[in-house]
């Protein structure tokens, strides 16, 4: 992977979890020899960026921007439709419960989802490619 | 409203801030501690700081000002605040993190390898960064103003200075411990006095709020009309007035003012006797009523079209806000900063329930807040008016210490990011001491441009800022993370034409050169067609110019979404714990 900025600019070097914890490769950006590819020929693809490599990263973003889209959906659908509904002859009370309180736990019952989601397309994606 | 209480408590929340930004300052010893907190702030903490830093003073004062003044349909905006978190969530949250990137600039420059795109996404951080601040200033010299009757850029001042202070010294680390005491200390100042509030309210028969007729003022009432306004009367009104009506001065007369158009000059006194009928405000060319008006008038497409005008900048701009995105460089890794953002949605919604009642509250106790101008000073004058006493005293200096901590988290973050970016791109060398002068560079331009800059209601100010960030920074960050065919011209043709065209169309809107009817509403309200123009120019110009991929793309995109134990950031024991 080349090093995203130039190194005469320390200041934005990527700091990295590891070096951020007393790791002794501070501030080096950790190659792949570093990783534990003994067992693991996708894993291998991965890093050495062959056409496979690719394949699998491109399946891993497939799987996640549709739980994004899915949630953007739901987003549109259950707070994006307010407005037309509300601009019916509604009473002003509903206007308030629904903008005033219902929309939040909508919100965060979505995000929760969402994050639930993400990460089991991770756990799909490691399985995977470890196996 | 006795100034003493509230003085003391503004007094309070001025030295923990320095006293906890000191508190950073022992302990960021290396550089990577000073701008990112070495990124080991767990998501409890990091989720409150940043909820912290994101509740600002249109937030805590804004939206209830705005509700007395226009009723329910402004409550979009708090809702927008928060879904915004959730698009972003969605979007953005963990490829940002693991992309590595600081600021916004730093994302463009490692996306799209080009230096060029790195230096104008740095001017669109310090454009929208000092937009934001900007009605953070404001507010804290009206807060001020009412509280002690200091002069409106006194508080400003004070905002500025503090700020200047802890960033400079702090850096990063003091600024999370700050801002997570600070979003604590926000939300006790809303609830406890509302509680007491409404316990009053009910005791008092409950009465309801009416926002679909004009409000009828419960007592007798002194209004001092501080700017000029144009006040449309439907029936005859009786007043006593001292100053000028019409260019005609009086002085302490009762007169019946005829239905129509009047022409209030500042400075007037109008006494309403119990059960008048509070004129409301008319609009004229010159004298618009703010940004927000055609949210609440009549159910016609205008109205439609300004809620959704809405919906789009907060939903899609909250990603491109400056002091939100350095946010997520402090998680540890992607996951966390996914869960990050799920506890900040819970915070900052839970926030949110409580400015709604102080504007319902308002539009029954305070209505001539309207009338005045002052409609965002409702939070700070409700204790005094429903309670009064000791009671209403010490409640208010609360609200005063909590709006003050607003100003002071939010002002702090922009002012991170933004002399973050000044630092960088802007003045010639690197280093923790350029840091500092910059610093001074990003609290000093807004604090300039607020003195002789015209005042609109703060939470109509930000909104600008929301506009102008959803048409150029949500396309780029959208189409970096999940296209992998964006050019670094069709990025910066989308900056400068969907940015570009909001900020132009506010401003014209703002300096009255909108003419009345569509152009205006479309004009005042840019993101509906602003979002797509960005979109498709950056989608377009990509297209046509194949040839400039970025050639490190497929690799960079690896590492922005793959799980940091593929990519090696991240120990892949703290992954599958």
């Amino acid at each position: 992977m080349p090093e995203p900025h130039p190194p005469r600019r320390p200041r934005r070097e990527t700091v990295t979890y590891a070096s951020a914890h007393g790791d002794p490769a501070h501030g080096v950006v950790p190659g792949p020899a570093r990783r534990p590819l003994a067992h693991a020929p996708a894993r291998s693809e991965i890093d050495e960026q062959t056409t496979l490599g690719h394949t699998y990263v491109r399946s891993l973003m497939r799987s996640q921007l549709r739980a994004a889209l899915t949630a953007l959906a739901a987003l549109a659908l259950l707070v994006g439709s307010l407005p037309l509904l509300l601009a019916l002859p509604a009473p002003e009370a509903l206007v308030w419960i629904a903008l005033g309180a219902g929309v939040y736990p909508v919100v965060w019952a979505i995000a929760h989802w969402y994050v639930r989601r993400a990460e089991r397309n991770e756990r799909d994606f490691t399985g995977l490619v470890e196996r | 409203m006795n100034q003493t209480y509230a003085v003391a408590a503004v007094t309070a929340v001025v030295l923990a801030t320095v006293l906890i930004g000191a508190l950073g300052l022992r302990i960021s010893r290396t550089t990577s501690d000073f701008y990112v907190a070495s990124r080991t702030v767990r998501p409890g903490l990091n989720a409150a700081a940043i909820s912290g830093e994101y509740l600002s003073a249109a937030s805590f004062l804004g939206i209830a000002g705005l509700v007395l003044v226009q009723g329910p349909a402004m409550l979009w905006y708090p809702v927008g605040y928060t879904a915004g978190y959730l698009v972003l969530l969605v979007l953005v949250a963990a490829p940002l993190r693991r992309s590595g990137a600081y600021t916004l600039s730093d994302f463009a420059e490692a996306r799209l390898e080009s230096r060029r795109a790195r230096r104008l996404a740095s001017l669109f951080v310090v454009g929208i960064g000092w937009l934001y601040l900007l009605p953070q200033l404001q507010g804290a010299g009206l807060t001020l103003e009412i509280l002690t009757g200091a002069p409106d850029w006194v508080g400003g001042l004070l905002v500025a200075l503090v700020v200047t202070g802890t960033v400079a010294a702090g850096g990063m680390r003091s600024i999370t411990f700050v801002q997570a005491f600070q979003y604590w200390l926000k939300l006790t100042a809303l609830l406890v006095p509302a509680l007491f509030l409404l316990a009053a309210w009910y005791g008092d028969g409950a009465p309801r709020a009416r926002f679909d007729a004009p409000a009828v003022l419960r007592e007798h009432t002194v209004v001092r009309v501080a700017d000029t306004v144009r006040i449309g009367l439907d029936a005859p009104l009786t007043v006593t007035v001292t100053g000028r009506v019409d260019a005609v001065p009086y002085e302490h007369r009762t007169v019946t003012l005829a239905p129509g158009t009047h022409h209030v000059l500042a400075g007037t006194e109008l006494a309403f006797a119990p059960g008048s009928v509070l004129p409301e405000r008319a609009a004229s060319g010159t004298d618009p009523l703010g940004w927000s008006q055609p949210l609440a008038g009549g159910h016609d497409g205008h109205q439609l079209y300004a809620t959704y005008g809405l919906i789009l900048a907060t939903f899609l701009g909250t990603m491109g806000l400056p002091h939100v995105a350095v946010r997520f460089y402090t998680s540890p890794h992607g996951r966390a900063a996914r869960r990050t953002t799920l506890v900040v949605l819970g915070l900052v919604g839970a926030f949110y329930l409580l400015p709604p009642l102080y504007g319902a509250l308002g539009r029954i106790y305070a209505p001539e807040l309207a009338l005045t101008g002052s409609a965002d000073a409702a939070v700070l004058v409700l204790p005094e008016r429903i309670l009064g006493g000791l009671a209403g005293d010490v409640l208010g200096a609360l609200l005063a210490g909590g709006a003050f901590a607003a100003f002071l988290s939010t002002a702090s973050g922009l002012t991170m990011s933004v002399a973050g970016v000044l630092t960088q791109d802007v003045l010639p060398s690197r280093g923790v001491r350029h840091f500092r002068l910059a610093t001074l560079l990003a609290t000093a331009v807004p604090l300039g441009v607020g003195v002789v800059a015209s005042k609109v209601p703060v939470a109509d100010a930000v909104g600008l800022a929301f506009a102008v960030s959803a048409s150029s920074f949500c396309p780029l960050l959208v189409l970096g993370i999940w296209w992998r065919r964006l050019t670094p011209p069709g990025a910066m043709a989308g900056l400068l034409l969907g940015g570009g065209s909001a900020l132009a169309a506010v401003m014209a809107t703002r300096a009255g050169l909108a003419p009345e009817g569509w152009a205006h509403t479309l004009m005042a309200w840019p993101a509906v067609w602003s979002v797509p123009l960005g979109f498709l120019t950056m989608v377009l110009v990509s297209l046509a110019t194949p040839g400039r991929i970025p050639p490190g793309t497929p690799a960079l995109l690896a590492r922005l979404h793959l799980p940091e134990e593929f990519t090696g950031s991240v120990p892949s024991q703290e992954v599958r714990r």
